[in-house]
């Protein structure tokens, strides 16, 4: 039996509302989240990722369904029972004990002897690279000094389960980013699973192995970066991740795994279906950016034809924004390659614009 | 300093009102030096017996009333503030973190008597004790001696009372913006909720429990009007005491016991001065 170290069935969250209403945070979500796996939970403001987070931890009781740990249902186990940690996104460190003091609580918790515990606050100091700063303040700290205590702090518990709920959100872009680094390589390094919350989409794609893309307590979508990214299988997963066009249109003739998309104004695109569609089902076509072409490729199957309405040169790339003659808006982003920027086109003027048949994908909802 | 110049009233009225409220305590201690045994005129300092100019002190410390009344004080002051520390505290706790039916009225309700004319309460609570108290004694049909009278019991009781409110008062005021995610951090790494609440929440409340706990134990020591009511034979405090010296003769002794009273008061709000301010 294929175990999993984290497995949500069915679970629902309800939290008493105004009046009496009750606010549904999540909504039925299943997850199986592997041994050693760095898992993402990303969604907007309000989604339910600390919802679901926090029944995890066992700060709060799935209203129905069932949590698992490593195959062991998690009932009413209370937090302090489960071997679980949390990086808090405020941190959450003790303020009147020292950095030592802190680190060393969950293994005086546990009832483990002065030496081990001295040995591995050492250990855990060192793994977060604050060697030396034991019997300092937390208010002593930087932000990302404290954050990397905090880290330290539930890692020292070498727990089955790391939660971090957007543990880099306080801190500034550039510290983010080294950070972001340094966590994929802690996590490789000790090999704890990592469940990780945030509404940051990159974030998510650099550091997870795997992403759940959640929405209004809904999990969406669950897969590795190149899923979520390439294979979108809704409308909001799809303009969640990156930039995207979206072309709306109705389903005409039909082909194993494609079908041809008819827009308004008389024009028409191929385009990959990865559900059955029916003809004449209204539908949404989304094609990346940077999958489309103004300048002419080999396997471009489709073509279409719009005015130049803008553009925008961003160094790496130049966006064209194109209006088809169905009224469709759409951007079309080029590489620059070469050092003298070339436009392919001035604003005002025809262009045709390319695309493959994969670059091109049919949702249904 | 700023070259702002202050109008010569401002200091006048600042020395009047001051002059106004420390008049009377300098008075006081100043008298409790008094050669003569009437509190009428200053006949210079006493110089009497082995203990000097503190000869009315000695007096005091040579009187078995005072000594009882001085106990008395002092085990209810104590009692009552134990108590009502830790109900108030835990009232405040409950008002912080939870949402229930009738929070807001009960929160009213707490706070209500502390607005309450002191004099209604001391009613209130003696009428409430006798009629208790009247009813037990005839259902449980209790010889004379058993009865149920006044007595320190009932000003304890009283006291518990009137002090919960303040306690809580402060205790919110401490709790306010206190993170409950410190707490759910420590749940995290292992501690169940007992030590959760020893390791986490009570360091971090600690100075406003003890400056409500202060704040009590002053609230207790000084009560006349509610201790008035609630008192019995043998619960005399000494409040109660100096009251009753009154009536006859005010002699330097109660001076001297007021002096050494309002230095303990000092000395008490002193401290929970200092643990409410410090961080
Ligand atoms: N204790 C609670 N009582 C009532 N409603 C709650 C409670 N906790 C969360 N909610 C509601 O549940 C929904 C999901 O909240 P949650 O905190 O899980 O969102 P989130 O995805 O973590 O958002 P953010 O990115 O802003 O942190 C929100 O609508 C929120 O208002
Ligand atoms: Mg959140």
């Amino acid at each position: 039996m294929a175990e999993y170290a984290v497995e949500l069935r069915n679970v629902w969250k309800r939290f008493p509302g105004p009046g009496n209403e009750a606010v549904t945070a999540v909504k039925d979500v299943s997850l199986k989240i592997a041994d050693g796996e760095f898992f993402a939970l990303l969604g907007p403001s309000g989604c339910g990722k600390t919802t679901s987070l926090r029944m995890i931890a066992g700060f709060e009781l799935p209203s129905e369904g069932e949590i698992f740990l490593h195959g062991r249902p998690m009932g009413k186990t209370p937090p302090y029972q489960r071997p679980i940690n949390t990086v808090f996104q405020s941190y959450a460190l003790f303020p009147h004990m020292t950095i030592g003091e802190n680190i060393a609580f969950g293994l005086q918790m546990k009832k483990i002897d002065k030496q081990e515990t001295r040995r591995r606050v050492g250990e855990a100091l060192e793994m977060v690279r604050l060697t030396g700063y034991e019997r300092r303040r937390p208010k002593q700290l930087s932000g990302g000094q404290q954050q990397r205590i905090a880290l330290a702090r539930a890692l020292v518990n070498r727990p089955e389960v790391l939660l971090l709920d957007e543990p880099l959100g306080a801190l500034d872009l550039k510290l983010r980013k080294e950070m972001q680094l340094e966590l994929k390589k802690l996590q490789r390094e000790v090999g704890i699973t990592f469940i990780f919350v945030t509404h940051d989409q990159e974030e998510a794609l650099t550091m997870s192995d795997r992403i759940a893309v959640m929405e209004g307590g809904v999990a969406l979508q669950v897969g590795n970066a190149n899923d979520i990214y390439e294979h979108p299988t809704c409308r909001f997963v799809a303009d969640f991740i990156g930039d995207t066009n979206f072309l709306v249109g109705t389903i005409g003739v039909q082909e194993p795994h494609q079908a041809r998309v008819e827009l308004a104004g008389g024009v028409g695109l191929w385009a990959h279906t990865p559900q059955p569609v029916r003809q004449g089902q209204p539908v949404t076509v989304t094609v990346r950016p940077e999958k489309m072409h103004i300048r002419p490729t080999a396997t471009d199957v489709n073509v279409l034809t719009g005015r130049v309405s803008d553009i925008v040169y961003i160094g790496t790339d130049t966006h064209y924004g194109v209006t088809l003659s169905g009224g469709q808006r759409i951007r079309v982003r080029e590489q620059n390659y070469s050092v003298e920027s070339r436009l392919l086109a001035r604003e005002g003027e025809m262009v045709n614009v390319r695309f493959s048949i994969e670059a091109a994908r049919v949702l249904t909802e | 300093m700023s070259s702002t110049k202050r109008s010569p009233w401002l200091l006048l009225v600042s020395l009047l009102v001051y002059g106004f409220l420390y008049a009377p305590i300098i008075v006081l201690i100043v008298f409790s030096f008094n050669a003569s045994r009437t509190n009428v005129m200053f006949e210079g300092i006493v110089n009497q017996g082995p203990c000097g100019p503190f000869y009315w002190y000695c007096q005091l410390f040579r009187n078995r009333d005072v000594l009882d009344a001085t106990r008395n004080t002092l085990v209810i002051a104590l009692t009552s503030t134990i108590i009502s520390t830790i109900i108030g505290t835990m009232a405040a706790l409950a008002l912080q973190r939870f949402d229930f039916f009738g929070k807001r009225a009960s929160e009213t309700a707490l706070y209500f008597p502390i607005v309450t004319p002191e004099i209604v309460m001391g009613i209130g609570i003696l009428v409430l004790f006798s009629a208790a108290f009247g009813w037990l004694n005839s259902l449980l049909a209790l010889a004379p001696a058993q009865r149920l009278t006044m007595g320190l019991g009932t000003v304890i009781i009283s006291h518990i009372a009137f002090s919960i409110p303040f306690v809580t008062l402060v205790v919110r005021a401490r709790l306010h913006g206190f993170d409950n995610r410190l707490e759910e951090a420590a749940m995290d790494l292992g501690a169940n909720e007992l030590i959760t609440f020893r390791k986490v929440t009570l360091p971090l409340i600690a100075p406003g429990v003890l400056a409500g706990a202060m704040l009590a134990f002053t609230l207790s020591l000084d009560d006349f009007i509610i201790t008035f009511f609630t008192t019995g034979p043998g619960a005399t405090t000494l409040p109660i005491y100096v009251y009753g010296l009154l009536r006859r003769v005010v002699t330097p002794e109660v001076n001297a016991l007021s002096t050494i009273w309002i230095l303990v008061v000092l000395v008490v709000v002193g401290i929970s001065q200092w643990f409410q301010t410090r961080e």
